[in-house]
């Protein structure tokens, strides 16, 4: 568990948190620039001093400002990674890789230089000078650096913001690779959906300094009192096991956590057995009354509507769904909505086309 | 040759006097512009202006004051006699104290840009990397400042070594001490020696000379952090 | 420096005009001599209707000046060599080089009781610094290693010399109190016909060569009336008698 009790003002800005987030996998902070998301983060490494702070992370305290406590952020066992990569411009790619691991003491090393470097496929950059590498290259350097120092927390600030989208979906894999191998909690502060999406176990959103929510990504996503499910990337994630997949048409069945509906999913090969998370997008989710058999959408799932709201555009309405445990989010048009007559508790259907299913 | 053994022990006298400044500039200095580089304080402007003072003060004032406070009556003349160093005018300690105070801008200001050039980031990454603030100023500060560092340790020697106003002020003018080539160029001007003059002071155009072109050239090759 | 603002003016005041402003002399004068000088330019300015603008300095570095092409039209020096070099090269007027006044050495401290009236201070040898002037640039600086030397004193002292670029720096040293005692001018410490402050030794004129302090007319106050009527009243008698309650002989 991490326990983080944050209270710090600047002129026009004010952070009061307290959160209780799990001691493993990925937490992301999510919120817009100013929210308060990097100052939380900072507070954490202690390269900023929370004036009234409380930092414990598993069976560590770094911080705690009633007792005078404060663990000098070289103290503290954490990995940063920046969102410019950072890299020391007069050391070589080796030797900025070197920089922590050297400073880590032999018993608390967990990774080696050829785990990080094939982890992050940059064995063969070891000899470059930071100046001639691309930025993608730059931040998986920068994100190995930070884990040879077999960091007990990984603390990620926006590191995708400054790259181009390519870089990003170059890189992502790597972090997705970090997630399933390393068994270390991480604190990822992002703006963008998709990436926490992707990567987040659990979410906390943060607005004006202040948690709006914290709770695991699937509910968190999926609820509708929340600023995230009104926009237009509302929707949730899955995480699914594979079932089966049909080679012939490339599809993939997931069964859905806890229920016995199952989805099909236009993807690569996978065994069966394995993990796959998936983003529904609430505008790729229709609802019908019967279940027609006669369409090309593939997917249709018994649901129960459970809530329902006005969305951002106001010729549109936010539905919540219950298929069977697994909760949904539908956005379709108020006139839909007066059609069907909806209403809490009705049984219908969800249908979700399989090539709108994001893997 | 033209030139006597005492403008050899001139030359000798003015290059031990440079490098040891420069070594003890680069020493006080360090901290020095560190410290304005960084801090918030309210201090920094006032501290910022009295490092930058001999910039625009003539020798013969920072000379001047020296006189009057090495001297016997003065505060710091009294320390030094209280010490049992005795006054420091006429000696080289004191000339080496005179040139410390005359070139501190031209090393801490350089070192100063360097300083703030780096920013606070690679600061943070190397604590992040469990670099203490010591092992990060030797890893870090020291060679990503090493241009900065050249700059300052060419241009305190370099000033030292064009220092003439606040040596004749303190100096007394005294063989192996305190007559540096500058006074000994004034020297031989004044008893109308001008050929010897001619080769001291043709030195010292081309010594500045190369100090420059190797400044200058240096800038071009220097690796900022990016 | 050499060339300041308002010389800049009578400099182009001359080429506009083609000789010298005639109202105005540009004066050299030798430290030593600067407050004497001043005293006499009041007077001098009264009784002819000239101007005087005095710059002061040390005289080696008015030589340079003068054959550089300085402005002075009258050069006041502190040595008898420099104008007749000066002479010899043909910068100067023919015929108008003379002894303007004679100087006296002085040995000489702040502190009253230090010296002693016969100079036996020296022989004791208990100070840590004697400032004296630039022997090789200044008379009263080669004056006073000739007094050591005739006292055989050349050598005790050797390590104790501090050496001031001209007199008014040999001055300095010992009036701040950086070396205890000095040979100064006695003009510097000298008025009314006593010594103003601290204590000295008049230092007896056998002891080293006469310290003569010659005036020259340069070839750019040839034509300048004022130059002349300069040179001629510091020839005069009311011009004598303010020298002389300087310390200088005539």
């Amino acid at each position: 568990m991490m326990e983080i009790r944050l209270q710090l003002s600047y002129s026009g800005f004010a952070l009061d948190v307290d959160l209780h987030l799990p001691g493993r996998g990925v937490t992301a902070l999510y919120g817009h620039s100013g929210s308060g998301k990097t100052t939380c983060l900072r507070c954490i490494a202690g390269l900023e001093r929370a004036g009234d702070g409380f930092v414990r992370i598993n069976d560590e305290v770094w911080q705690d400002s009633r007792s005078g406590l404060f663990v000098p952020p070289h103290q503290r066992p954490l990995g940063y990674v920046f969102q410019e990569a950072s890299l020391f411009a007069h050391l070589s790619v080796r030797a900025n890789l070197a920089f922590g691991l050297k400073r880590t003491p032999r018993a608390q090393r967990r990774v080696d230089m050829a785990q990080a470097t094939e982890l992050l496929g940059i064995g063969h950059l070891l000899e470059r000078h930071p100046q001639h590498l691309s930025g993608g290259e730059r931040q998986r350097i920068g994100i190995a650096r930070a884990l040879l120092t077999s960091p007990r927390l990984l603390l990620m600030d926006e590191p995708l913001a400054a790259l181009d989208s390519q870089r990003k979906s170059e890189i992502l894999p790597y972090l997705e690779r970090l997630h399933d191998e390393l068994d270390i909690p991480v604190l990822y502060v992002s703006h963008a959906q998709d990436e926490v999406a992707r990567l987040a176990d659990h979410i906390v959103l943060l607005s004006d300094g202040k948690a709006l929510a914290s709770g695991p990504i699937g509910v968190t996503l999926a609820r509708l009192d929340l600023p995230l499910a009104r926009g237009d990337e509302a929707g949730v994630v899955i995480d699914g096991v594979v079932t089966a997949y049909d080679a012939h048409y490339q599809l993939l069945t997931l069964q859905l956590p806890g229920s016995a509906s199952t989805m099909r999913v236009a993807h690569a090969p996978l065994g069966v057995g394995q993990a796959l998370r998936v983003k529904v997008q609430a505008r790729d989710v229709s609802l019908s009354l019967q279940a027609e058999e006669h369409s090309s959408i593939l997917n249709r799932l018994p649901v129960t509507v459970t809530e329902e709201i006005a969305a951002d555009n106001s010729a549109h309405v936010l539905v919540r769904l219950d298929a069977g445990g697994t909760p949904l989010l539908a956005r379709i048009t108020r006139f839909s909505r007066d059609q069907l007559q909806l209403h809490p508790g009705q049984a219908l259907w969800a249908q979700i086309k399989a090539v709108a299913v994001l893997a | 040759m033209p030139l006597s053994s005492a403008d050899f022990s001139a030359i000798w006298l003015t290059i031990k006097l440079a490098s040891l400044t420069t070594v003890i500039l680069l020493v006080i200095g360090t901290p020095i512009a560190l410290w304005l580089s960084r801090t918030r304080s309210w201090w920094r402007g006032p501290v910022g202006a009295i490092v930058a003072l001999p910039l625009v003060l003539p020798p013969t004032v920072i000379g001047f004051y020296l006189l009057l406070s090495m001297g016997p009556n003065g505060y710091f003349g009294q320390f030094t006699q209280w010490l049992g160093l005795g006054t420091l005018t006429f000696s080289f300690a004191g000339l080496v104290i005179g040139s410390v105070i005359y070139s501190l801008p031209f090393v801490v200001q350089p070192l100063q840009n360097a300083f703030s050039a780096i920013g606070t980031r690679p600061l943070e990454v190397a604590a992040t990397l469990r670099a203490g603030p010591w092992d990060t100023f030797f890893s870090v500060i020291l060679p990503l400042a090493r241009p900065g560092f050249v700059t300052a340790s060419i241009l305190g020697f370099a000033h030292t070594v064009g220092e003439f106003g606040v040596v004749l002020m303190i100096g007394g003018n005294i063989p192996d001490k305190t007559r540096v080539v500058s006074v000994q160029i004034y020297d031989h001007v004044e008893a109308m020696e001008y050929a010897q003059a001619h080769w001291l002071a043709g030195a010292m155009v081309v010594f500045a000379f190369f100090v420059l072109l190797a400044l200058y050239s240096s800038r071009k090759t220097n690796m900022g952090w990016n | 420096m050499l060339i300041h603002a308002s010389r800049l003016a009578v400099l182009a005041t001359a080429l506009v005009f083609g000789s010298a402003h005639a109202d105005e002399v540009q004066v050299a004068v030798a430290a030593n001599f600067t407050a004497p000088i001043q005293a006499l330019a009041a007077s001098f300015e009264q009784d002819t209707g000239h101007k005087l603008v005095a710059s002061y300095g040390a005289t080696g570095q008015f030589y340079t000046q003068i054959k550089n092409g300085a402005p002075f039209e009258v050069f006041l020096s502190a040595d008898d060599s420099t104008p007749q070099k000066l002479e010899n090269e043909g910068d100067t007027v023919k015929g108008s080089r003379f002894t303007y006044a004679v100087g006296t050495l002085a040995l000489w401290s702040p502190q009253a009781g230090y010296v002693d009236a016969n100079g036996e201070v020296l022989k004791r040898n208990q100070f840590k610094h004697l400032s004296i002037a630039n022997p090789k640039a200044a008379p009263y600086g080669l004056a006073a290693t000739q007094v050591l030397a005739k006292q055989g004193l050349s050598d005790q002292v050797k390590d104790k010399l501090v050496e001031g670029q001209n007199i008014t720096q040999a001055y300095q040293f010992v009036s701040t109190g950086n070396a205890e005692l000095g040979f100064v001018a006695l003009s510097q410490i000298y008025k009314d016909g006593k010594v103003t402050r601290g204590s000295a030794w008049i230092v007896p004129a056998a002891l080293h060569d006469p310290i003569k302090q010659d005036a020259v007319i340069l070839n750019k106050g040839k034509d300048s009336a004022a130059a002349k009527a300069l040179v001629e009243y510091l020839k005069g008698p009311k011009a004598a008698a303010v020298i002389k309650s300087y310390g200088y002989e005539l």
